[in-house]
This record gives structure tokens, sequence and C-alpha cells, in this order.
């Protein structure tokens, strides 16, 4: 068992030191000069081949990713060209919003998801089945921003029951009536995600129905009750609950559709202005960062297998 | 094909899907003879206009019409999700087939898929087309590179799975090499799973390039699609809800149809293929 979870550990490292390479080399094909953009257009050559030199860009690429690389392993990302900041405190910064948006709508997914699939699974091929699937399916084909304005459209503009856009921090002015913003963001990135949840609870509980322990506990004269929730729905879970971590990551990560709809301030729109900026650093920081967290969900997850089904283990 | 017809029309909410889907195909092929105005045409005095006799969907903030411009909307529409789906379909199964055949290869190729993987499709489009700049073939290359490895990774499972049957060995028993093997008697058999995949990955391209549009990195802002009509329109939904309304209906209705035309696709595949081809899948926040 431990020597298991060790070796999938280890096995994370040849693929943080690919990511590494990756997001390095993207971020210098981009064109431009990262020199000369910070300076502007009103530069002279000399400032900018001064800069150069200050901030290592003359020198050869490997000896560039091997500073790069080690700043990393020190957890030092760089410092953020237009923030004059470090890299890790500009991400941080915008967490606060990102962190806020994905319990929410997390809660909001689960709550929905789960409890809708597990009707349409029981009551398979009925009215509400095909009524549920059906709103999932529709709501999995509607784009984020469009969803999103039309929710604004209708609960700010028309009823004016909420606010349409913005988000005053609620850390620093401590007014949890804040929360009010980020209502509409956080159903909106429901809606899809839910759809999904719904889907994946349906087809894996419909797959676990057909398992032979499940007519046992049938047969046994478990009440139906009993048989849903402790043997079907438990078992089923396993493959929901990853999917349930990634979309967790993905929300956390920064929802730029639904930041950019509402102007909030999260990861987002960070990494969308960073990337109008030419702001390296930023852009290398949040990539890596996520995908260092998509790597570990990934570990917890597999983790997660092995307490819940011993036959992973041996395997 | 005829048992997918006759599962098609017995579903028939998936036969409504395949015909919206031939509809915007009539429209993007004889969009001249459709459209009623100019899908450019200035008109200043009738801007922001609800639907009208003369404007069935309305006028947006230049005076274009609505309707006109959702016509050609359509053939960007097909045009950039073919683009995706040739791409990232082409690229996928040559990198899944090799690495499910050649271990060695399949090792590195799948280390490299997986870390693709690991960063959020839209984030990993936005930084492609910073590189590669704005543009209709970027839109493609960069939306493609998120999807073919989606691709990749289910033709890696299935070619495993089908190395392993009884009549590849006796193909290789007889002396057939490994190119032999693999595009004649591996391919043939991934070819219905290629088109349900294919069929997904088209709704969810569509979903990614309209984000792309509407986030204004997607093709020419002047270039009437459907992202970009809800994106400049944005700012005068209050004045005439029509210019966000039609657009969008548009995109939620061809992906719609995708994903119906894809079900039925797949609850006709191969029950052996059939676990690992999903529609549902996580979408761009």
């Amino acid at each position: 068992m431990l020597r298991y979870m060790a070796k999938r550990f280890l096995s994370m490292i040849p693929t943080f030191l690919l990511a590494c390479v990756l997001v390095f080399s993207f971020m210098h094909m981009m064109p431009g000069d990262p020199a000369g953009v910070m300076l502007g257009d009103t530069a002279t050559p000399e400032q900018v081949q001064a800069l150069r030199e200050a901030m290592g860009f003359n020198q050869p690429i490997t000896v560039q990713f091997l500073r790069w690389f080690t700043g990393i392993l020190k957890g030092d990302f760089g410092q953020s060209i237009f923030f004059h900041k470090p890299v890790l405190r500009v991400i941080l910064e915008r967490s606060e919003t990102s962190l806020f948006i994905a319990v929410l709508s997390m809660a909001l997914i689960v709550v929905v998801g789960v409890p809708i699939g597990m009707i349409s699974a029981v009551r398979y091929n009925s009215v509400a089945d095909q009524t549920f699937s059906g709103a999932a399916m529709l709501a999995a084909s509607m784009p984020t921003f469009w969803l999103g304005l039309n929710l604004m459209l209708l609960f700010a503009v028309i009823l004016g029951w909420l606010p349409s856009s913005g988000y005053p921090s609620i850390l620093e002015t401590g007014n949890l009536g804040n929360l009010k913003y980020l209502i509409l963001p956080c159903v909106t990135l429901a809606a899809p995600n839910s759809a999904l949840i719904i889907r994946l609870t349906r087809a894996s509980m419909l797959d676990v129905m057909k398992e032979g322990y499940v007519t046992t506990a049938r047969a046994k004269g478990l009440p139906e009750l009993t048989v849903t929730l402790k043997h079907v729905l438990r078992n089923s879970l396993i493959t929901v609950i990853s999917v349930i971590g990634f979309t967790f990551v993905g929300l956390a990560s920064g929802t730029v559709i639904t930041e950019t709809v509402f102007s909030l301030p999260g990861i987002g729109r960070l990494v969308v202005e960073s990337v109008l900026r030419r702001d390296y650093p930023v852009i290398q920081g949040v990539i890596l960062i996520i995908a260092l967290a998509y790597m570990l969900v990934n570990l917890l997850i597999d983790y997660c297998y092995t307490f819940l089904d011993p036959r992973i283990r041996v395997s | 094909m005829r048992d997918f017809l006759r599962a098609l029309v017995r579903r028939k909410i998936a036969l409504a899907g395949a015909g919206v889907l031939l509809v915007i195909c009539v429209l993007a092929v004889f969009a001249p003879l459709v459209a009623t105005y100019d899908p450019m045409g200035l008109n200043p005095t009738d801007r922001l206009q609800g639907p009208s006799a003369r404007h069935w969907f309305g006028t947006d903030h230049f005076g274009r019409d609505i309707y006109s411009r959702i016509v050609y909307g359509a053939r960007m529409t097909l045009i950039s999700g073919s683009g995706v789906v040739i791409c990232s379909v082409v690229i996928g199964v040559l990198i899944g087939l090799l690495s499910g055949y050649f271990r060695q290869f399949g090792l590195v190729a799948m280390r490299l898929v997986d870390v693709m993987m690991s960063f959020p499709p839209l984030l990993l489009a936005l930084a492609l087309i910073a590189i590669l700049r704005p543009g209709l073939v970027n839109v493609i290359l960069a939306v493609s590179a998120t999807y073919l490895t989606h691709t990749a990774r289910i033709i890696y499972g299935l070619t495993l799975k089908i190395k392993e049957e009884a009549y590849v060995e006796a193909i290789r028993s007889i002396g057939a090499n490994s190119g032999r093997i693999v595009l004649r008697h591996v391919l043939p058999n991934l070819v219905s799973p290629v088109i349900v995949q294919a069929t997904f990955t088209f709704a969810f391209s569509l979903l990614q390039i309209a984000s792309l549009d509407f986030l204004g990195v997607g093709v020419p802002p002047q270039v009437p699609s459907w992202g970009n009509m809800v994106s400049e329109g944005r700012v005068y939904i209050t004045r005439a809800p029509g210019v966000l309304l039609f657009p969008g209906m548009f995109i939620v209705l061809s992906v719609l149809s995708f994903n119906l035309v894809g079900d039925v696709l797949r609850d006709n595949l191969d029950p052996r293929f059939r676990e690992q081809l999903s529609g549902a899948r996580r979408q761009t926040p």
C-alpha cells in the first residue's frame, strides 16, 4: 500500500519536469521582445539592451531555463513585468475571487447534480428522467458567456434583484453581503458543470445496477432505498468523485469567460490580461501552478481510489 | 449505417438535431441566396431595431441585418468546426495508433499527452494564440491542440485492446509486418469510434471557438461569426436584446444537435468501444 503510494508520488516528478520544459519553451516561442515590451515604444535601443542584460534574456536558453527552474523549486516564480511585484504575490492577490467562486459553484454543482442524476437513474426512462436528461444536454450545449449575459440581462437589468458585475473583496471589506455579487457567476458556472455531473451519476449508477451484488442485495430482501444508497450510489460515486476533483481545479484555476462577463478580478482575467500585456513571468507562473494543482488532485484521486476500491491496490 | 438511420428515426429528438444540422449546412452553402441583406452593409439610421418584417431578427449597433449575419456566420461555424475536427482527428488518431502499437513511442507520447491535458483547455488555447497571433487558421490550430489529446488518449486505449485480439495475432503469425497490421487491420476497426469522437469534438470545438471569439482573440471582429456577434452586441443588450439572443440561440442549437446525433451514434457503437467515449465533458468555464 505505502509502496504503491510512494511510487505513484514519484511518477509525478517526470511529468512536472516535462510541464516546466513545455511552459518555458511555449513562452520563448512568443513573438516580441519582452524587454522592448516592458519599456514601451519610447525606449532607445540602448535602454532595451541594458534591460535585456539585467533580466538575463541575452544568456543561452539552457542557462535561462536552469535559472528559472531552480527559482521555481525555491518557490520563486520571478517578477511580474507589468506589476513590478513577485509573480506569486500577484497570483495570490487574485486567488480570493477565484477560490470563493470555485467553492460556491462546486457546492451548487454537487447539490444539484448528484441527486438529479440519482433520480434519473432510479426512474430510468421515465418522464422525469427524460426531462432531466434533456435539460442537462441543453445546459451542456450552452456557451458560458451567452448564459451569463442572459442571466445578467434578466436578474440584474430587467428585474434588478442582483448586482450585474464587479466584486468588492470580502476579506478586505469584511462585508459578507458582497457574496451577492457572486450569485450570478456561480449559477452560470454551475449550469454546464451540473449537467456533466447529472449525466455521469446517471450513467455510472445504471452501470452498477447491472452488477451481480445489487441483485444479491435485492434478493436478500433489503429495502429498495438501502440498495440504492448503500450498494448502488456508493459504488458509482468513485467515478463521480474524480470528475468533481478535476472540476474543482478547473474552477479554482480561473474561469476566464465568466470573469470577463461579470468583470470579476480573478485568476482567469489575470491570464487574459497578461497574455495581452505579454507579461511572460505571470503567464508561466499561473499555467505552471495550475498544472501542478491538476497533478496533485490526480494523485489524491488515485489515493482515494485505492481506499475505496481494494482491487486497484493489488494490480 | 442502416442501423444508425433506424435508431435516428426512433429517437425523434435526435432526428430533429440532424434536421437542424442540415438546415445550418444549407444556410452556409447558399448564404448569398438565403440572406436578405449584405452581412457587412452598414445602415446607421436603422441601428439596434427589434425584429420586424424588414429585419427578421432586428439589426445590430451598425444597423447590419442580424439574420443575414447569422446566415453568413453559419459558414464560419462549419469551416472552423470542420477545421478543428480534421486537425485533431488526423493528428490524434496518428499519435494514438502509433502509441498503442509501438510501446516505446507510446511511453513518451502518452506522457506528453498527459502533460498537455493537465493545462486547462481554454488557457492552453489562449497561450497558443498569444504565440501564433489571432486569425482563423491559428484559432483552429490552437483549439485542435486541446482536442487532439482527447482523441489520442481514446485511440491509444482502443488500439491496446484491439492489439490483443486473436485475429491480430493470427495475421502476425502469417507474417504480416507492423505497418500492414496497423493500417489494414487495426485502423479500419477504429473508424466508427473515430466518427463518434469527431461528432463530440465538433460540438465542443464550436463552444471553444465561440468563447475565443467572445474574448476577442478569435477570428477578426469584422467577420460575421456567431461568437463575434454576441461579443460585439453585449454592450447593447439592454437596448436590443436581439443582438445577444439570436446568434447565441444558433450556437446552442448547433452544439445541441451535434451532441444529440453523437449520442445516437455512440449508442449504436460496438459495446467494446462504448465506455471510452463520452459526450459530456468539462466545458470551458
